[in-house]
């Protein structure tokens, strides 16, 4: 046994506890520093100038100018009700595909894990590339979603009330697995019990999925939905490669044009704040909820 | 001893084999472009000027819908990644207010650029601003809007006399935008799966606003005065408005969901065997001829955008002029491959490799104009052409442009005189904010 103190002890290992704390913490902190934090205050800057990174020209101090004309641009509210109603039918869809999916998994079937693993796949590709194959599966003339199911030249991506419905449903498609994923680990997760007390008291199957099922699950459900509402938020490369149509232009869409085509830096810095703060205030309200859930 | 002396001494040579062969290497210029077959030509081309004087010539490519972004990220860093970029004729404004191209005017006039390439194309892939006699590029890929047909369809004596029996006229190349519209209408056959044109309807870029400039400039209208960037009165002129009503006319010719297309899907049309007519760049043209990458090569025939009503006939300008990069480390080797560049016979090796060379006498030349079934084509379009505004806040024009046109173009929302009156009035708006006129 050791007759060393602690410190004597850290000595002889060559460094102290608190410097091999050190060692790991510093350097994420300096990558977050360098990487997150000084762009998020340097962009929040150049928010209230003028300033265009393809010229030459100073930034010059205008105030809250760019986030007065934003908040008052038809367009970009336009743009702001796109993307919410993107999220809602997307978030939905995939939470009701997603943990429909994971129910009926939840029990004993044959090539349980290789279904599994199939239906994971369409989450691991890549978005541009999905996109472009959805783009082929949609078209009117060749695509084989019409053929399949008999529409003749129904325009998914051509009809403007129809297009923002078509990207939403390959993104249910794509990201409906997560919450498969998630919600089979909650399931899975639901002591076998509760059920069996259930069925001796008789209780029918939606008194046990609402009444233990759901419950129970509720919390990490909740996880997913906030991950995927923040990512639908988010969506860009989906809309952008499916669609043009003006009723398809989220708010990712118009900043990315601003930014970088139009190079209003001053003016899309402002933006992307305004959608942060949205973004920000959506998942406060999730996790509040997701902790009332918990306490329960 | 002799052993480790040797060792040195072999040591030695090595570093200075090494250092003369980076020495050498150091003599390369960077050319940056968009992915497209014209920059494999470059490249070609950049081979045989190697090869002339030892300097390496390397064409860096993105793809297209990267290309703007990947350049102005680049001159924005003040990056010395390319020493000359070959760049749409519409950043001229921005990369020269912004100091990112270096000023060739001198070299222009030195070395007469203007006798030796089209008026056109010096005008728009070289002169900024419009009339001001400053220049900033020479005119490398010339380029503009023009047509594809099916001949076989055109030819087919069964069709020729329906078409004569319905309009009154022989079923020909069509001459005029009334011709274009009546031929797009005559072959609109869903229940055949053919339909009658594929015109561009992209709003991402400039491919709408491209498109609708080949009906708004042939039928006598403009976009605007670029001198004095009056708009209102222009843009939504009566003769404006009559060339955006013809172009959502023939949008209702085009085959179901053209909602989103550009040169892959206009192309895509004459190869599927979808449309009787499409709009494309010349520079996308070639792969029509390729029975590899299109079945119907042999029945597909060009022809240059139609006139207007009034006689007028014009179309969009594609195309790019190289410009050196003010960042660059190599400027004085960059204006040494453009002296070569600009030589007749350097620009007939281009046409050659498959550039649209923009030199005078070669396009004038009788070889080149038979040398493809386009090229006579291409060379009746170079000498009538206009452009977008080349001013930096293009994109917002653009922008404003796409998000008033498009939704009447492809959904028939609102009528064209109430979006030209809209688009006068953002354009009008954006020049004020940029202190353009008061």
């Amino acid at each position: 046994m050791s007759t060393l103190d602690p410190k004597s002890r850290a000595a002889a290992r060559g460094m102290s506890d608190l410097a091999i704390r050190n060692l790991f913490i510093v350097p994420t902190i300096l990558f977050l520093i360098v990487f997150n934090i000084f762009p998020l205050l340097y962009s929040l800057g150049y928010s209230f100038t003028d300033f265009r990174a393809s010229t030459n020209a100073p930034a010059n101090f205008v105030g809250l100018q760019n986030y007065r004309e934003l908040l008052n641009d038809p367009y970009i509210w336009n743009n702001f009700a796109v993307t919410a109603k993107y999220v809602i039918v997307s978030v939905v869809g995939q939470v009701v595909v997603g943990f429909g999916t994971a129910m009926l998994l939840n029990r004993d079937i044959l090539f349980k894990g290789l279904i599994t693993t199939l239906l994971l796949l369409p989450m691991m590709l890549s978005m541009a590339v999905v996109g472009l194959f959805w783009k082929l599966l949609y078209d009117p003339s060749w695509g084989v979603i019409n053929w399949a199911l008999g529409l003749g030249k129904f325009e998914w991506l051509g009809d403007p009330r129809m297009a923002l419905y078509a990207v939403a449903i390959t993104d249910i498609w794509m990201w409906a697995p997560f919450v498969m994923l998630l919600s089979l680990a909650g399931l899975s997760a639901v002591p076998k019990h509760l059920y069996e007390a259930a069925a001796i008291d008789r209780a029918g199957p939606l008194y046990t999925f609402f009444r233990i099922t759901l419950p129970l699950v509720a919390p990490i459900l909740m996880i997913a939905i906030i991950f995927r509402t923040m990512e639908a938020f988010k969506t860009f490369d989906l809309a952008y490669v499916l669609s043009t149509q003006p009723s398809t232009e989220v708010i990712s869409i118009r900043l990315y044009k601003m930014a970088f085509q139009e190079w209003q830096t001053g003016r899309s810095c402002a933006l992307a704040y305004i959608v942060l703060i949205m973004v920000l205030a959506i998942t406060n309200i999730y996790v509040k909820y997701l902790n009332k859930v918990k306490e329960r | 001893m002799r052993k480790s002396v040797t060792s040195v001494l072999a040591g030695v040579s090595l570093a200075l084999a090494c250092g003369t062969s980076v020495h050498a290497q150091e003599k390369q210029l960077t050319i940056f472009w968009a992915e497209w077959d014209p920059s494999n030509y470059l490249q070609e081309l950049g081979n045989e000027y190697e090869k002339e004087t030892g300097v390496k010539v390397v064409v860096e490519t993105t793809p297209w819908a990267d290309f703007q972004t990947k350049a102005f990220a680049e001159f924005n860093a003040h990056g010395d990644a390319y020493d000359l970029v070959v760049g749409d004729s519409q950043w001229l404004g921005a990369a020269s207010e912004g100091g990112h191209y270096v000023d060739l005017t001198d070299f222009v006039k030195e070395n007469h650029v203007l006798d030796k390439m089209a008026e056109a194309t010096v005008k728009y892939y070289a002169e900024y601003p419009g009339g001001s006699g400053k220049y900033w590029a020479i005119p490398t890929e010339g380029d503009a809007v023009g047509w594809a047909y099916r001949k076989d369809w055109f030819e087919d004596p069964k069709e020729k006399e329906a078409f004569k029996a319905k309009y009154g006229y022989d079923l020909d190349v069509p001459k005029t935008f009334k011709e274009l519209t009546d031929i797009a209408e005559f072959f609109n056959r869903p229940d055949q799966n053919r339909y009658g044109i594929a015109i561009y309807t992209q709003n991402q870029y400039d491919g709408l606003a491209m498109g609708v400039e080949n009906a708004l400039f042939s039928y006598g209208a403009d976009l605007g005065d670029y001198s004095t960037y009056k708009v209102d009165g222009v843009v939504n002129s009566d003769k404006a408005v009559a060339a955006l009503e013809n172009y959502r006319k023939l949008f209702g010719f085009t085959p179901p969901g053209w909602t989103n297309a550009f040169f892959v899907e206009n192309n895509q049309a004459i190869t599927e065997g979808l449309a009787a007519m499409s709009m494309n760049y010349f520079a996308f043209l070639p792969s029509l001829l390729n029975e590899s990458t299109n079945p119907h090569a042999k029945d597909t025939g060009f022809f240059a955008n139609p006139a207007g009503p009034g006689g007028d006939q014009f179309a969009a300008l594609g195309g790019q002029g190289i410009s050196v990069v003010s960042y660059s480390n190599n400027k004085e080797e960059a204006m040494k491959f453009l002296k070569w560049f600009i030589q007749d016979d350097t620009q007939k090796k281009w046409a050659d490799l498959g550039g649209y060379t923009c030199n005078k006498s070669v396009l004038e030349s009788e070889a080149f104009q038979n040398a493809t079934p386009y090229n006579k084509a291409f060379y009746d379009t170079m000498f009538k052409v206009k452009d977008f505004w080349a001013v930096p806040e293009y994109a917002e024009l653009l922008q404003q442009f796409n998000q008033r046109v498009y939704p009447y173009v492809v959904n028939g929302q609102g009528s064209a005189k109430e979006v030209l009156d809209a688009v006068a009035s953002d354009w009008d708006g954006t020049f004020k904010k940029y202190g353009r006129v008061k």
